[in-house]
């Protein structure tokens, strides 16, 4: 997708690739058509890391909230598939339009809580990138949802250690991040997002800890272009496509991509 | 020159609390949040009455907005309550991202607009919400003249499926507006038959511009006076009919010219009808601290200059 128009992000996609799988093949209990748009009885997943994108719209198609081919459109004229995602055009799976970071998570407290006020026992989810906790707007949440003991929220932070200009222990340290979840009044755990079972078990153990008092946060240890050797343990790749020959190479990496659009 | 009675003084913002409880009482969608003022846009009702649709957000207006989009993603009504500079300037983004691109049925509500807010001065005395907020796709723009057409505003937008914009004010201010009035989003209210000069006023320069229509009167001059309670949509054929019909215009409003409700009735004009326009509205700078009336009068705000532009409109004819 992101080489066909040679723009987009695949770096953090790459990373979130089990965490989606994960996602919208076991953990979340949603129906994928007809897509409800206010995610009434049933689980809500706001994505507020806009930019990952295309691990997205894969993802969605693949589970059949909409046609898998439509993902040639990605970033196109005309498409329901903007380079970040969008309500505007409608397209099936997507509730809020995420981009301009630090957003998401207030949006999914706002939707556990109209979750509260239907008695709607349902769960969150939220995910979202560890650099763009350097918005301010994330801890105002946190403190909230910590405070008002939202407890069917979930949030999971892709705890990449990358952000555009480089390294985030470099740019804005998140020393002891769990530590400052667990200040705020949250429960507080753990696992690596690129072992799809690791995913699953953690997100388990993530609905056995909620709705408890307290909001839930999973710090998603990711590599960044996960199983492409030239786009690891790098922020190069955050915002740049591959060109013909990385992309082969990359789909040599990866034998059991689908290549079914 | 018709002329109005005065069922006493009240604050708009009054007018939204009491709309406020009424709306919730009738529709179970309805939620409320607010960013620590509840006392001040008046809300106390409502939440003493609904503590299970009350969210207090504390001072974190940006974490407000974005609990309101994720509210109403979630099929409810959110009305956010906060002073019109924390409802729209400290949180454009949030709105612009989460609500209005991604059509959330959300209702910012947005009190302690303008000079009227008075003593605490510029900081807080917002002239270019109107402005900000008429340019965002989607947005729905309000802003109420006294306490029954705030109330009455208030309840109506409960039924309007789409992010709106509803701003009033601190200040008590004359009730002049009928007590059961209907309110239609986007239906001028035709407030005095004329022929000699349109006057187009919003807020609570309305009551301002009736006084200066009851001046123009004794000095022989008819004044056709319309109050465009929604300045986006603008009732264009309303405003289009008035200056056909008078030849001149002047607008009246408590905000910048600007981004205001001058400048969508110039565009207007320019494009389908140009005619003579005098905007009564504050000229590129911030306000200051001082009483309400005060304040009108040094930013050229009162009465006095609404009487003055109508006469040089008329001059320009």
């Amino acid at each position: 997708m992101v080489h066909a128009v040679q723009s987009g992000h695949p770096g953090g996609s790459l990373g979130c690739t089990e965490f989606f799988v994960a996602m919208y093949f076991n953990v979340l209990d949603y129906q994928a058509k007809p897509f409800s748009k206010t995610g009434e009885n049933e689980d809500v997943f706001i994505l507020s890391n806009g930019h990952i994108s295309p691990v997205y719209y894969s993802t969605m198609a693949r589970a059949g909230i909409f046609e898998v081919n439509e993902l040639n459109t990605f970033r196109k004229i005309d498409s329901r598939l903007q380079g970040h995602p969008a309500t505007e055009e409608g397209l099936e799976g997507v509730r809020i339009a995420s981009g301009s970071l630090g957003q998401g998570l207030s949006v999914a407290t706002g939707v556990a809580l109209s979750k509260r006020v239907k008695g709607d026992d349902h769960w969150v989810y939220c995910l979202c990138g560890d650099g763009e906790l350097q918005e301010g707007q994330n801890w105002e949440a946190i403190m909230f949802a910590g405070h008002n003991r939202v407890d069917n929220l979930i949030l999971t932070v892709d705890f990449n250690q990358q952000q555009i200009d480089g390294s985030t222990v470099d740019i804005m340290g998140f020393s002891e991040l769990g530590s400052k979840f667990e200040a705020f009044g949250w429960k507080v755990l753990s696992m690596n997002g690129n072992d799809l079972s690791d995913v699953l078990s953690t997100m388990r153990e993530a609905q056995a800890a909620g709705k408890q008092g307290q909001p839930v946060a999973i710090i998603m240890r990711t590599e960044m272009g996960n199983g492409v050797d030239f786009m690891m343990g790098s922020h190069e790749w955050h915002g740049i496509a591959p060109n013909d020959e990385q992309l082969e190479s990359a789909l040599a990496q990866n034998p059991e991509t689908l290549g079914d659009y | 020159m018709i002329q109005f009675e005065v069922a006493g003084q009240k604050d708009t913002r009054s007018g939204f609390g009491d709309g406020l409880l009424e709306v919730a009482k009738r529709n179970d969608k309805v939620v409320g949040l607010c960013a620590d003022l509840t006392g001040s846009l008046k809300m106390n009702g409502f939440k003493n009455e609904f503590p299970q649709r009350f969210f207090q957000a504390g001072i974190a207006e940006a974490n407000m907005i974005g609990m309101a989009a994720g509210l109403a993603t979630g099929g409810l009504i959110p009305y956010t309550g906060t002073f019109a500079n924390f409802s729209t300037g400290r949180v454009y983004d949030q709105i612009r991202q989460s609500v209005a691109y991604s059509h959330k049925n959300v209702k910012i509500c947005a009190s302690h607009a303008g000079l009227t807010l008075g003593e605490d001065g510029a900081t807080h005395q917002i002239l270019e919400d109107i402005g900000l907020m008429k340019m965002l796709p989607n947005m729905t723009v309000i802003n109420t003249c006294d306490y029954n057409q705030t109330k009455a505003a208030t309840i109506a937008i409960a039924d309007h499926d789409g992010p709106v914009y509803l701003r009033f004010g601190r200040p008590k201010w004359p009730i002049f507006t009928d007590e059961n009035q209907t309110f239609e989003i986007g239906k001028a209210w035709h407030v005095n038959e004329g022929s000699d000069v349109s006057i187009i006023a919003t807020g609570h320069m309305v009551w301002k511009s009736i006084e200066a229509a009851q001046i123009l009167a004794e000095k022989g001059i008819s004044v056709d006076l319309i109050n465009i309670h929604t300045i986006k949509p603008l009732d264009d054929e309303a405003i289009l009919k008035s200056a056909l019909k008078t030849r001149c215009v002047v607008t009246a409003e408590e905000h910048q010219m600007n981004g205001g409700l001058g400048d969508s009735v110039a565009q207007l004009l320019g494009r389908k009808l140009p005619t003579p326009i005098e905007m009564v509205a504050v000229n590129d700078s911030f306000g200051e601290s001082g009483k309400p009336l005060e304040l009108l009068e040094k930013y050229g705000l009162s009465t006095d200059s609404i009487v003055e532009a109508a006469q040089k409109a008329i001059g320009r004819k």
